[in-house]
């Protein structure tokens, strides 16, 4: 039993596989032919070290099908059914706790949010808000990351009860970009670039997929929900609630 | 081959790091919470381990292939273009090749961003193909070009970055009220799913070496500021598609309708 199910799954897996890996090629084409133009054409200088490139660039192919293929098999279902068992369990405070720890815990350890902060607190030392000494300036990118960690968590619960209550997004959104706008009026000139940097650095490859697993699985779930309208803009408020904490707390620092 | 092993070795456990507390959190809510088995436990797991070897493959890659040349060729690209310039007139259009490279790679990066894919992919799932995932991935790609490109133009003339962000809000809220309701939070998401992997160390990078061979622009300051131009300009763009692309289906309709009637 085992051994003709592995049969039928191995050559199931390598034609998706072959499949990912055909997509993988086309949607890296466009990059390769850009830089391969400008280094060409414009530049007019050979390729520095092509051997070195030519293997980071299956290695860029063959991991992007990997990591759509390992997606689609397990992540996303994973994430869909657990939204759709919690929508199913009731529990307001459960889901809304899950929305917390998947926003705080995606973005602490985020990669480009660690390289942002640390950039955002030479600024800072250099603009004389904080002392020149290293500690002074690890402290502050610290506190900085866990503001924008903390922002995350804050938007997806927010989001989530959006999802819940049927909220209109817009309304939402837009109050959050008129609070930007009145904020930069008043937030100090040099925060104010790092801020609305914030806001993109934090959603990375893996969360995304996953968060937007967590709000379409939620609005499939609950009656009278439509997936579309309400299953998307986590992501959104995301992107938003960084900005907004990254001012106020350039504003009280 | 070591060396590279060694490095990949290194990435695996940085992608690890990212990874596992989302793991970690999907399991305790759905054993702990949930007090309900894993679904398809077998298939979780593997595909967990090809997401892992993926991202991590994929990141090693970039490293190796395409960050390298991507900063040379923007700190090649910003001094041969600032060479013409007096060290204290900056002429915007001296730049012009800077502009053209800014487009060309926001555009094709955001063309490979993984999330952005998986969100595609997810809404064409979802619209019942309404939406279709690779006009999304040209719309949002297209309006991270113009982004990009906006940016760096910013950067060289040294005007404050809060007046093209608030502009561009102001475009957003009003194509709000002018688009159909089902596209709006797809449009608000593309936003924030494009700076990812691959979009946000390249424009980084290009932010960078312009602020610094600017005259007078210093890098700390002036250097921020295209990774917010990259995800409000999505936003925009995928907005006016759907605009435009509903009033044309409305025209069409309505003149099919007035041919039948005739």
């Amino acid at each position: 039993m085992q051994h003709t199910r592995e049969e039928h799954g191995l050559p199931r897996f390598a034609l998706a596989m072959g499949q990912q890996t055909l997509g993988a090629l086309r949607d890296l084409a466009p990059i390769f032919a850009v830089i391969a133009f400008f280094q060409i054409v414009v530049l007019q200088q050979p390729f520095p070290d092509i051997a070195n490139v030519v293997v980071g660039l299956v290695c860029v192919v063959l991991g992007l099908a990997l990591f759509i293929q390992g997606l689609e098999s397990g992540l996303f279902p994973l994430g869909e059914a657990l939204a759709q068992g919690m929508a199913r369990k009731g529990s307001a405070t459960a889901l809304l706790a899950l929305a917390f720890c998947l926003g705080f815990g995606t973005t602490v350890a985020e990669p480009a949010l660690i390289a942002v902060a640390a950039e955002a607190a030479e600024v800072a030392a250099e603009a004389d808000f904080i002392g020149d000494s290293q500690a002074a300036q690890d402290r502050y990118a610290l506190e900085l990351r866990v503001v924008v960690a903390v922002a995350v968590g804050l938007a997806i619960v927010l989001g989530v009860l959006r999802i819940l209550k049927g909220w209109p997004l817009h309304r939402l959104i837009i109050s959050g970009y008129v609070l930007v706008m009145v904020m930069t009026l008043f937030a100090p000139e040099e925060i104010v670039g790092v801020a609305y940097d914030s806001g993109g650095v934090t959603t990375s490859t893996i969360t995304v997929p996953l968060i937007t697993a967590l709000g379409v699985g939620l609005a499939s779930a609950i009656r009278g929900r439509n997936p579309m309208l309400d299953g998307f803009g986590l992501i959104a408020f995301a992107s938003l609630t960084p900005m907004i904490c990254v001012l106020g707390y350039g504003m009280v620092a | 081959m070591l060396e590279f092993l060694a490095r990949f070795g290194e990435t695996l456990l940085y992608t690890l790091r990212d990874v596992t507390p989302i793991v970690v959190i999907l399991v305790v809510f759905q054993v702990g919470v949930l007090r309900r088995r894993l679904p398809n436990i077998g298939g979780i797991a593997t595909g967990s381990v090809m997401v892992l070897l993926g991202l991590a493959l994929f990141l090693i890659g970039l490293e190796q292939a395409l960050f390298p040349i991507g900063e040379t060729m923007a700190r090649q690209l910003t001094e041969t273009a600032g060479a013409s310039a007096l060290a204290d007139a900056v002429r915007w259009e001296d730049y012009w090749l800077v502009y053209l490279f800014a487009a060309a790679i926001g555009f094709a990066t955001t063309v490979a961003e993984p999330s952005l894919i998986a969100v595609a992919l997810k809404a064409e799932e979802v619209s019942g193909r309404a939406v279709n995932a690779w006009g999304l991935r040209i719309a949002v790609a297209v309006g991270v070009a113009v982004g990009v490109s906006l940016g760096c133009f910013r950067i060289v003339t040294g005007t404050p970055l809060p007046w093209y962000i608030v502009a561009a809000y102001i475009i957003v809220i009003v194509q709000t009220y002018l688009a159909s309701r089902t596209i709006i939070p797809l449009a608000y998401d593309s936003g924030g799913v494009t700076t990812s992997t691959v979009t946000v160390p390249v424009v980084a990078a290009l932010g960078l070496g312009l602020a610094a061979n600017v005259p007078g622009r210093s890098p700390l300051i002036d250097g921020f500021g295209l990774i917010a131009f990259a995800s409000v300009f999505p936003i925009m763009s995928v907005l006016g598609y759907a605009i435009v692309a509903e009033r044309v289906e409305r025209w069409r309709s309505r003149r099919e309708r007035q041919e039948v009637e005739s």
